[in-house]
């Protein structure tokens, strides 16, 4: 086996085609194996149209471009029950991907506090932070969205007795109304001038970062950021005219109109959710700040380095390496339990293929639809994350 | 979770053998012993269990009546509570033998699941309850209101119908629990909740509080045939579960009750005589016992007093007979001729 024929100057013998050949071997083999997986996919696949159709159930994904005939009681695009079963799908899962978007970052926010706060010297606050973690991690989710939607729909007072905090604001068991940007263009400029905020702010940020690299000298990348994300959108709105007039909710019959609502059903989700979930989030934080030696902190503070920059520059950028790989999964644990949102009746992806499927008699086709739904977005969670990861690796020289 | 039930019965159809499966459901059920029903998972008068846990209502009874004629014995069932987004896929796998769960009968149901209805158990149609103190007094003043609906129903399709054809707007609450739904309703999260009316009228009399601050708008918006459904592919299974529940209709039409069943074998009416099995036969025509339609009556009563008892007078629900009469006093329910 080991002898070389390419040694001694010999010209190479023709290879022949011989199962003694691992190489020969390991492709037939690869090839089997396709072939298999292949065989066992199709099987399947025909087998599965074969029983649908010999038992008359309908098959296809034709459906999607039918109509759905139901409503969807909110998302971030317009709906209406003349609209495709597509569309539907649509809103349902911009609705999931604005519950897991919004409470991956209030959880990270959350569960950092309270993960800190567990390893605080004043008692009480860390007292408290350890009973938050055990009592909200041993509850189920499922138990804790009722909950919350209990008690914001059997405490908070019906519409025609909302409180009113502020002007424009009402608290129901409607929801939460609010005054929103009328359909004015300068609300648009100004919305354009966020996004462009946000790019500047982290060019600015990499900016600062070579700069100091390369002379020392600090820059206040913060400072700098935050009002480039206030200054700009309020330089669009001032360049569309300034306009004063906003979309204020009223009381009209026996419900609000106008303005943007936070209803109780993505309310109760989003607590739910976050509450929850930063349980683990500050477990995680709390071990990743103490798997970084003591040793740390006592060197940092030796060079002359201030708490807060210890913290930051020294002991966060180690504890990070430990954070973020059992963070990933919380995150994932969000946008999955998110499904339970049908309990509570918030119009998540679930929920309206649920729906779409029941109306359509298509559970194969509709079940097909969620899981690639959840399937790509944990897998762009994980892409993500796992780049991050790697940015941020120690670089050990 | 709901979808894991669905996903499960879904694989059924990946995995399951080719072909093995026509003409089986009436040989399966028979060689098993009982019939396995899909019923609610509790809605008074239709199926709920009773102060001592015993399930009881008009689809129970249609699920008895089954089993009487198959067995001769109107015990021999087992119940399988469903939600409206679980119930067809239960029946499609075959998880269940028959549907009794207050299912309307539409066109799509009944041509693309691969599902057949075999008969009318209640007429009905679709409605709204509001509290009085909404002050409102027809279903055409709901614009802008919040509805609360329970998913997978025609109740769904219908409510946004509805509002469509009258130019009026509304927000769904759509939460997939029964119990958890009519609790945003009676929390007042919702402005109106709307279901098939027996359900309306069930919600009120079974689950809401003070019954009295609710009422029934007067517009039915839809017509919600409830029948029992089987799968299509096994006719012998189907027409047992068809004549089944035209026993029950012809007994109260020829005046046959649990009570005088026994004497009415003595009557000389040929078609008395036909039903009872005194003139055998029809129950060889259905491939059971010639006693079939008197075991149903004799177990389970007639259709007027399965009605009375369940959702009529005799019942919290206290509905009129209506539409639900026989056809001989000006309602719908009419049985084919038992010969
Ligand atoms: N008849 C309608 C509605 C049937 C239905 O499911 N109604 C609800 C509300 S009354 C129900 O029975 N729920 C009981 C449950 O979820 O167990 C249909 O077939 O779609």
């Amino acid at each position: 086996m080991a002898s070389n024929p390419m040694s001694g100057g010999q010209k190479a013998p023709a290879r022949r085609l011989s199962w003694n050949d691992p190489d020969v071997r390991s492709v037939v083999y690869q090839i089997v194996a396709l072939a298999a997986v292949g065989l066992i996919g199709w099987f399947l696949v025909s087998n599965t149209l074969y029983n649908l159709q010999t038992r008359n159930i309908a098959s296809g994904f034709d459906f999607l471009s039918r109509e759905a005939g139901f409503a969807i009681g909110e998302g971030p695009i317009p709906f209406e029950p003349s609209d495709t079963y597509a569309r539907a799908i649509l809103v349902g899962l911009l609705n999931t991907l604005r519950i897991a978007v919004i409470g991956i970052i209030l959880a990270t926010i959350l569960g950092t506090i309270i993960g800190i706060a567990r390893l605080s010297k004043n008692w009480l606050v860390a007292k408290l932070s350890s009973i938050y973690v055990e009592v909200v991690r041993n509850v189920p989710l499922l138990l804790q969205l009722f909950f919350w939607y209990a008690i914001i729909t059997e405490t908070m007072p019906g519409p025609r007795s909302a409180f009113h905090p502020l002007p424009g604001i009402f608290i129901s068991n409607r929801g939460i109304k609010l005054p929103a940007p009328s359909d004015h263009f300068a609300f648009d400029l100004a919305g354009l001038g966020f996004l462009v905020a946000l790019v500047l702010a982290v060019i600015v940020s990499h900016w600062a970062r070579k700069r100091q690299d390369a002379t020392g000298q600090p820059f206040p990348v913060w400072r700098t950021a935050i009002a480039l994300v206030i200054g700009l959108p309020l330089l669009g709105w001032i360049i569309g005219g300034a306009p004063l007039e906003l979309d204020v909710p009223r009381l009209q019959g026996f419900n609000f109109v106008g303005g943007a609502t936070l209803t109780p059903e993505f309310a109760a989700l989003l607590a739910g959710l976050v509450i929850y979930t930063a349980g683990f989030i500050a477990e995680v934080v709390r071990s990743g700040i103490q798997a970084v030696s003591h040793g740390q902190w006592e060197a940092a503070e030796a060079l002359g380095l201030k708490r807060d920059q210890v913290l930051r520059l020294v002991i966060l950028p180690q504890a990070l390496r430990v954070i973020i790989p059992p963070m990933t999964s919380q995150y994932l644990n969000i946008t999955k339990n998110s499904s339970l949102a049908v309990a509570i009746g918030y119009p998540d992806i679930v929920s309206v293929a649920n729906t779409t499927l029941n109306q359509t008699g298509q559970a194969i086709e509709g079940i097909l639809i969620i899981m690639a739904v959840y399937l790509t977005i944990s897998l762009s969670i994980s892409v993500f994350m796992n780049w991050y990861n790697k940015h941020i690796a120690l670089v050990e020289r | 979770m709901k979808i894991l039930k669905t996903a499960a019965a879904a694989a059924v159809f990946v995995l399951a053998a080719q072909g093995a499966y026509a003409g089986a459901t009436f040989d399966a059920v028979k060689a098993k012993g009982y019939v396995q029903c899909g019923v609610n998972t509790g809605l008074g008068g239709f199926s709920a269990p009773d102060d001592k846990g015993v399930w009881k209502g008009l689809d129970v009874d249609m699920c008895r009546a089954v089993a009487a004629a198959m067995f001769g014995d109107a015990g021999k069932f087992r119940l399988t509570p469903t939600t409206p987004q679980q119930r067809f896929t239960a029946l499609q796998s075959g998880e269940i033998d028959i549907l009794t769960r207050n299912t309307t009968q539409t066109l799509a149901r009944d041509a693309s699941l691969g599902l057949i209805g075999a008969g009318v158990n209640y007429y009905d149609g679709q409605g709204f309850i509001v509290t009085k103190k909404l002050g409102v007094k027809s279903a055409k003043e709901l614009n802008g209101a919040t509805v609360c609906v329970q998913p997978g129903t025609t109740t769904e399709l219908n409510l946004a119908d509805f509002f469509r054809a009258n130019k009026m707007t509304f927000k769904p609450v759509v939460i997939e629990k029964m119990d958890e739904v009519v609790g945003a309703y009676a929390s007042g999260r919702c402005d109106a909740y709307t279901t098939d009316i027996s359900g309306l009228a069930a919600t009120r009399a079974t689950q809401l509080p003070n019954p009295d601050d609710h009422i029934i708008l007067p517009e039915v918006i839809s017509k919600e045939p409830l029948g029992p459904m089987v799968r299509q592919g096994d006719d012998q299974w189907l027409v047992l579960v068809r004549w089944a529940l035209f026993a029950m209709i012809e007994a109260e039409e020829l005046g046959v009750t649990s009570a005088n069943v026994d004497e009415m074998l003595k009557s000389e009416n040929p078609n008395i005589k036909r039903l009872l099995g005194v003139t055998p036969g029809m129950g060889k025509n259905l491939g059971v016992d010639e006693k079939w339609a008197y075991n149903i009556i004799k177990q389970v009563g007639n259709y007027g007093e399965s009605f009375e008892r369940n959702v009529g007078k005799g019942s919290p629900l206290k509905l009129e007979r209506g539409v639900n009469a026989l056809w001989t006093q000006g309602g719908l329910m009419y049985a084919w001729p038992v010969r």
